[in-house]
């Protein structure tokens, strides 16, 4: 594993895009392609299935350090990363295994297979054999989570020096259902057919937020407006009488949604839509809130109950196939009419419904439909060009999701806990609470928002401020308020307050408002009552 | 047993009742015995001073006109009823452990210390005692450092190879202790070795003690950048990624810490390179300095003190935790 541990403190020990960009392209000129595979699999988030529980590492790790465990979890949090801690903590040792990436991935896999007591042998046995960068990246290659500043597109960056391809090309060839024990580099990279793998999606285009003012896009007349529906995105692709659903995350959710087979009644293979997976329902006609939608995703298999209750469709929105041709060169409104024209022409049990365009002659029109966006279960409205071409990843210019202003509550942070990766050893996890009564009855937890240097500044007082602690948690004196900024509330008995948030954060530190002015948990449930 | 113990915890900073002093008050005091120059142990307005006749004149630097006394290593001085004397603490140059006996019982305030010889400070000597004050800046078992001479090879390879791509080197290290430590560790083959304002007035001062540090220029806004290829600028981390350094052209830049054993720390100051060096002591050398004391009670400060302590403990020390004004953590990570 030298020649990867050696990419790896490449990579890690810079911050400059073209360091890195180079050492990789080096490696994918250089490395046995098995392991140039594996590596493209590891960066693209396609890693082995975890054969060691991260307890029992924990536990064999601290008794081959000679340390107690609670000393091991109390290290943890301030290392903000369980694979290095590991490496930390263990006796030192010289690297003297030479083994390449794919027999140490390989023989993880094979662990699946195997007793506890000859797993605990082979992790031992490699803790002692490898040492440095190297005994670290074997426990991220088991823990997972391989994430270190590479970018997909960087990755892609690199391939395309390394081979001479295009990026674009090699980022679609990247996508879909392969895994290195099931393909070849040449198939993956050299091949002549990029669609030789009949579910893979394209890469998905994202959108930037608007900021400032929306004239500044030019004339109206130019853009495309749709309501930004909070749902999840997802490509639906039918091929060779097949149907595939991918999630932006390039995750296969094909099986749990069971229902979307029947668009192969209705659609011809060789079309691939992009859409917004949502659950509707048929009576009102309109989509379920977000967390209908949630008992879904997190189900792999779907029992018939949830399936009448919870039905999903796909609100389409853009068509990148069509007749088996590639539509994304072709400008935004083409694509658009020939999506209306095909899904006009089905029948309402179809679960692909049109996701529809917002009529609007000024900005100042569609800024009042964007206010009523909330009444239609949207989030926003989305802006596309539409003379545009669908690109690729995150690109400013031709897209834009022009949200609703967040609903916002001032509440006091009364627990705190350590980050992970960059955010190690700093407070940077909160939970936030609102009055009832003199009690604090904590809502709503929050990671971010904050600038790094409040996040310092906020981490010096916890240190400062700490009641008590319960392993990684601190309870801290309450005293500082923060405007908790949120998308949407829900009713929840899972929680003491009996509210839900959507992507809560902390859009201000009111340092100017004093610990009683804090909203209260009536505030709170008035709230529910309006936007619930 | 005596009414007062020898040392005990104020809000002022540790005092001891039977010679009427304290050790690195943090509030004006009538009389600071002091165990080395960093500014959080070293404040200014007391009344009366005392230190090492190496640290005084880096305090004097730093507080100005000062009453002080200076005291050699291992002098014996009787300060009303408690007897007194400071030992090499290895911590930076001057810095040192204070002694207090009153009656045959005997305390060790450590200060700041740490185990290796950097061949720069004077050596830590450990004291056997029976209450022992120690620090826990890197109180963790995930802090264990690599001996000078291999962090060493690393820094002067790292120059090497950014002089090579036609770079300047920029590290960056605490002002006071670390830069000279670090100067010392360079190659000066290598190249010309440049020095922040800050960094150069503390050479400046340890050269006028008679300490022998490798030839050093200051950089300047007149300092001509083609005239010093290959340079390695030694630079308060605070100055790395300033205008100050940008002015210079292409360069790489590194930080020297303890706390760069931690990758998530690394990053999140985002310089390119993280060496493990510091002046404190790691894991082990917390855990030898503790046992080579041969003390019972150890009172743990600065740092991961609730962890150290508790382990402490399940050794079968009566170990306890002191507050103390400063936080300790990452409070130092500047200086560590």
């Amino acid at each position: 594993m030298k020649e990867f541990a050696h990419l790896f403190n490449a990579i890690d020990q810079s911050t400059r895009t073209t360091v890195k960009t180079n050492a990789l392209a080096e490696y994918f000129s250089t490395a046995p392609e098995a392991d140039r595979l594996w590596t493209i699999a590891l960066f693209s988030g396609r890693r082995p299935k975890r054969a060691v529980t991260t307890t029992k590492l924990r536990e064999w790790a601290a008794e081959m350090a000679g340390i107690p465990l609670w000393l091991f979890e109390e290290s943890y949090p301030v290392v903000g990363d369980l694979a290095e801690t590991i490496a930390l903590v263990l006796p030192e040792t010289a690297s003297d295994t030479d083994k390449g990436l794919t027999y140490w991935v390989e023989a993880l896999r094979a662990l699946s297979q195997k007793t506890e007591e000859e797993r605990r042998a082979f992790v031992e046995d490699a803790w002692r054999g490898l040492g440095g960068t190297e005994r670290f990246v074997f426990n991220k290659l088991i823990t997972g989570g391989f994430r270190m500043g590479v970018s997909q597109k960087l990755m892609t960056r690199a391939l395309s020096k390394a081979t001479g391809h295009p990026e674009t090309e090699l980022a679609h060839r990247l996508m879909g259902n392969w895994t290195p024990e099931d393909t070849s580099w040449h198939r993956l990279i050299e091949a002549d057919d990029p669609t030789a793998d009949a579910s893979r999606p394209y890469p998905f285009y994202l959108s930037y937020g608007l900021e400032g003012d929306v004239a500044a896009l030019g004339a109206p007349s130019e853009w495309r407006a749709e309501w930004k529906w909070d749902g999840i995105r997802g490509q639906l692709v039918l091929r060779e009488g097949q149907y595939f659903v991918w999630s932006r995350g390039e995750e296969l959710m094909t099986d749990r949604f069971p229902e979307l087979a029947r668009t192969l009644d209705y659609v011809p293979s060789g079309t691939v839509f992009d859409g917004e997976l949502l659950v509707w329902h048929p009576l009102t006609d309109s989509p379920a809130n977000f967390n209908t939608l949630q008992k879904r995703i997190g189900r792999k298999t779907v029992p018939k109950k949830l399936l009448t209750e919870a039905p999903v469709v796909l609100n389409a929105y853009d068509l990148l196939e069509w007749q088996g041709k590639d539509m994304r060169d072709t400008p935004f409104a083409q694509r658009r009419e020939i999506l209306e024209r095909l899904c006009h022409d089905l029948p309402d049990a179809a679960p692909v419904r049109l996701s529809p365009q917002l009529e609007f002659d000024t900005w100042e029109a569609l800024a009042d439909l964007r206010q009523v966006a909330r009444d239609e279960n949207a989030e926003g409205v989305m802006l596309k060009r539409a003379q545009s071409p669908y690109l690729m990843g995150r690109k400013k210019g031709d897209w834009w999701k022009w949200k609703l202003d967040p609903l916002t509550i001032d509440a006091v942070m009364i627990y705190a806990q350590a980050g992970h990766g960059r955010r190690a050893n700093l407070f940077t996890d909160f939970t936030f609470a609102v009055w009832n009564g003199n009690d604090l009855v904590p809502f709503t937890k929050a990671y971010s928002g904050l600038t790094d240097a409040e996040f310092r500044e906020i981490t010096a007082w916890v240190r400062k401020n700490t009641l008590q602690r319960f392993g990684p948690v601190r309870q801290v004196t309450p005293h500082h308020v923060f405007e908790i900024a949120f998308e949407g509330i829900q009713a929840s008995p899972r929680h003491k307050s009996g509210v839900a948030l959507r992507f809560p954060r902390m859009s201000r530190w009111r340092q100017d408002k004093p610990l009683q002015e804090a909203n209260t948990l009536d505030d709170l449930n008035e709230m529910l009552r309006i936007y619930g | 047993m005596t009414e007062a113990p020898v040392l005990s915890f104020t809000e002022r900073g540790i005092y001891c009742a039977a010679g009427d002093f304290y050790i690195d008050p943090w509030r004006p005091v009538d009389r600071a015995l002091i165990t080395h120059g960093h500014a959080d142990h070293a404040r200014a307005g007391h009344a009366r001073y005392m230190a090492t006749s190496a640290v005084l004149p880096v305090m004097r630097h730093r507080l100005g006109d000062i009453n002080a006394q200076p005291v050699q290593y291992g002098e014996v001085i009787r300060i009303g009823d408690a007897e007194v004397s400071f030992h090499p603490a290895g911590h930076v140059p001057g810095s040192a452990q204070i002694k207090v006996s009153v009656a045959g019982e005997i305390w060790v305030a450590s200060g700041d210390y740490k185990i290796e010889n950097d061949g720069l400070s004077e050596a830590f000597e450990p004291q056997r005692c029976h209450h022992f004050i120690t620090e826990s800046t890197f109180g963790l078992p995930v802090f264990r450092w690599q001996p000078q001479h291999l962090v060493a090879a690393e820094i002067n390879a790292w120059w090497r190879g950014c002089a090579e791509a036609g770079k300047t080197a920029f590290l960056g290290a605490y002002a006071l202790g670390k830069a000279q430590r670090l100067l010392q560790m360079l190659e000066p083959a290598n190249g010309p070795i440049l020095t922040h304002g800050a960094v150069e007035a503390t050479n400046a001062v340890m050269r006028k003690q008679g300490i022998n540090l490798l030839p050093t220029t200051q950089l300047t806004k007149d300092t001509d950048p083609k005239a010093h290829e290959g340079a390695i600028v030694i630079a308060p981390p605070s100055a790395l990624g300033s205008t100050w350094a940008k002015r210079f052209g292409p360069s790489e830049s590194a930080f020297a810490s303890g706390w760069m054993q931690l990758r998530g720390i690394r990053r999140r100051r985002s310089g390119d390179r993280g060496f493990v060096i510091s002046d404190h002591a790691d894991w082990p050398g917390l855990l030898a300095a503790v046992k080579a004391t041969e003390a019972e009670n150890i009172y743990v400060t600065h740092g991961y003190t609730d962890i150290f302590a508790r382990y402490l403990g399940e050794l079968g020390l009566n170990a306890q935790v002191v507050p103390t004004e400063f936080g300790g953590e990452e409070e130092g990570e500047d200086a560590a």
